[in-house]
């Protein structure tokens, strides 16, 4: 038989087919759907109403508030009740409202297993292909289509693959390797087609780690990220699950390969994750605040390498901290790890999207420089258009924090 | 038609900021591209055309993006590339968006058509005919229904009649 790529194999079980060829539009069945607020029920409900459409499987939609909350005025809180108000008329028993961010507390609650084909209602769907999963992003039409019909459909995509041999570096994480990649091949080098990560050094690499990596494939330009399922998926998911990859010499679009000992912490400097460098040609930043947030880089994982820096110091800076998702705050307060974030300074703030989507209270005033472990910078993102955001890692944010300018993690882990 | 030009990475943030997001479509439309062109919502006039470079609508899946677009008025977007999903989100909303790899030839204000039965752009400022690759059929019935909603709406209203 054809030998076929992790992404050729995922799509091709959804679509009922034995094998798919790269370029093909076919049509796939869904296996879950996930929403938020923003995105979800305020812009699904009356679409499905002018079509007097039902749900095609309650049982397969999970809900999850995480961008309007804490509601801070009429329109956001109106946002959060509709969403609330829908799950109950449409029988979503999938629901999580201020548990955290959606792509953080899907796979937290068990509902990401390798060989699904799920589609999120965000751009940062690509984060659930860490667990072998095929997950991308689609906008509030698209969901409706999926919500009435449970397909989608899909042009095959061609497989990118990075393989990163060796291990990272003390004080090096999976942000950086991604940075790097997005400084090297740009915010479309992705070429919305499959990104796979392979190597050693992905294998070595902790879940949420894995989640970070396969998240930046949207600013990397994939339409997933994908990394075959292992004994480390298992451990996380606490469950037995089916090992799903590549075939061995499956035909792919390119195939790049670094030595993973070799990437240094990277910074992008304002206004794009393309402008990566490493952390060394910032030295002269200065920011006034430093961020850890986001499903991209205020996860469990997240928060402990940050705590590995900050260890019995104190910020610089004003620190701020949202957990990722309740859950992880918890396990980050029971292991200590919480508590040193916040004996360093940290003020904490809510398990939600927060600044990194310009949205709440502490979004970033007029001119404000900050380095922030959140996926994107763009111009006026976090808050206003003169403000100026630093991409790094949990470790670099806290490095820097703790030094009052631009600092390499390597020369203060403890 | 009037071309409206713009460079490569026009993300989704810049389109749809995301501060206004909470509102309807009337108010981030007022806002859309503002951080590259102020005026550029108060200007645009009903059939102009938004022509870019490279990765067009980069970052989030904010349909807003291109419902703004459309809602201003924007009658087709001529692009370098997209990105993958502003893509669909375009089409799904019945905004057509063209792959034209030559899209850079356009000069700002120049007066545009279309022509979808021979896959070329006309401009007629310079009466130079560009090619761009065609919207692929099951999407172009799509878009000629209007979007993905009133395509949906037809579908649902077939199967009802043959039942």
């Amino acid at each position: 038989m054809m030998k076929q790529t992790l992404a050729q194999k995922l799509v091709a079980r959804a679509a009922g087919r034995s094998t798919v060829a790269p370029g093909e539009i076919i049509t796939c069945k869904v296996d879950l759907a996930m929403m938020h607020d923003s995105g979800g029920p305020r812009r699904v409900k009356p679409m499905l109403e002018r079509l007097g459409a039902k749900v095609w499987d309650p049982s397969k939609v999970v809900v999850i508030t995480d961008h309007y909350l804490p509601a801070y005025d009429e329109e956001s809180r109106n946002i959060v009740r509709i969403a609330r108000g829908w799950v109950r008329e449409a029988g979503i028993e999938n629901f999580y409202d201020a548990q955290g961010i959606c792509h953080v507390v899907l796979p937290e609650r068990g509902h990401l297993r390798p060989g699904m084909f799920v589609v999120g209602g965000d751009s940062h769907s690509p984060t659930g292909g860490a667990f072998g999963a095929y997950m991308f992003g689609v906008g509030a039409t698209e969901m409706l289509g999926v919500l009435v019909t449970g397909e989608i459909w899909l042009k095959v995509p061609h497989t990118i693959l990075m393989e990163f041999d060796r291990a990272l570096q003390p004080g090096v994480s999976a942000k950086d390797m991604m940075l790097f990649l997005i400084g090297r091949f740009g915010l479309d080098g992705g070429q919305y087609q499959a990104l796979e990560y392979r190597g050693t050094a992905i294998r070595r690499l902790p879940m949420q780690e894995r989640m970070t990596l396969c998240n930046m494939t949207a600013e990397l330009g994939g339409q997933t990220g994908l990394i075959a399922s292992d004994a480390i998926t298992k451990a996380f998911l606490a469950s037995e699950v089916e090992t799903w990859d590549s075939d061995a010499g499956a035909s792919v679009l390119a195939h790049h390969r670094f030595n993973a000992s070799e990437i240094a912490p990277q910074v992008a400097a304002p206004h794009s994750p393309a402008n990566a460098k490493p952390v060394e040609q910032f030295r002269h930043v200065k920011p006034t605040l430093a961020y850890i947030g986001a499903c991209t880089g205020a996860k469990l994982e997240d928060l402990r390498m940050a705590s590995q820096i900050l260890r019995s110091r104190k910020s610089k800076m004003r620190l701020l901290v949202a957990p990722a998702s309740a859950r992880d705050q918890k396990t980050a307060a029971d292991e200590g790890t919480l508590q040193v974030l916040l004996d360093a300074g940290a003020e904490l703030l809510p398990n939600a999207c927060g600044i990194c989507a310009g949205y709440g209270e502490h979004v970033l005033p007029e001119d404000m420089v900050a380095i922030s472990s959140t996926a994107r910078n763009f111009k006026g993102r976090m808050g206003a258009a003169s403000s100026q955001v630093y991409l790094a890692s949990p470790y670099t944010v806290a490095a820097t924090a703790v030094a009052g300018r631009v600092c390499d993690p390597r020369e203060l882990l403890q | 038609m009037k071309a409206w030009l713009f460079g490569d990475n026009i993300d989704t943030d810049v389109i749809a900021p995301g501060r206004y997001m909470k509102f309807g479509i009337d108010e981030i439309a007022q806002h859309c591209l503002e951080a590259v062109d102020l005026d550029f919502s108060r200007q645009v006039t009903k059939g102009d055309i938004i022509v870019a470079g490279r990765n067009f609508g980069c970052g989030s899946s904010r349909e807003q993006a291109p419902a703004a677009l459309k809602h201003l008025g924007i009658a087709a977007l001529i692009a370098e590339s997209f990105a993958g999903l502003f893509y669909r989100n375009a089409l799904n909303l019945g905004l057509p968006a063209l792959v034209c790899s030559s899209a850079k030839r356009i000069r700002n204000g120049d007066r545009i058509s279309i022509d979808y039965a021979r896959s070329e752009v006309f401009d007629l400022t310079s009466d130079e005919r560009l090619p761009f690759e065609p919207i692929p059929a099951h999407l172009m019935e799509m878009v000629r229904d209007g979007g993905l909603l009133p395509h949906l709406e037809k579908r649902l209203a077939r199967k009802e009649r043959a039942s």
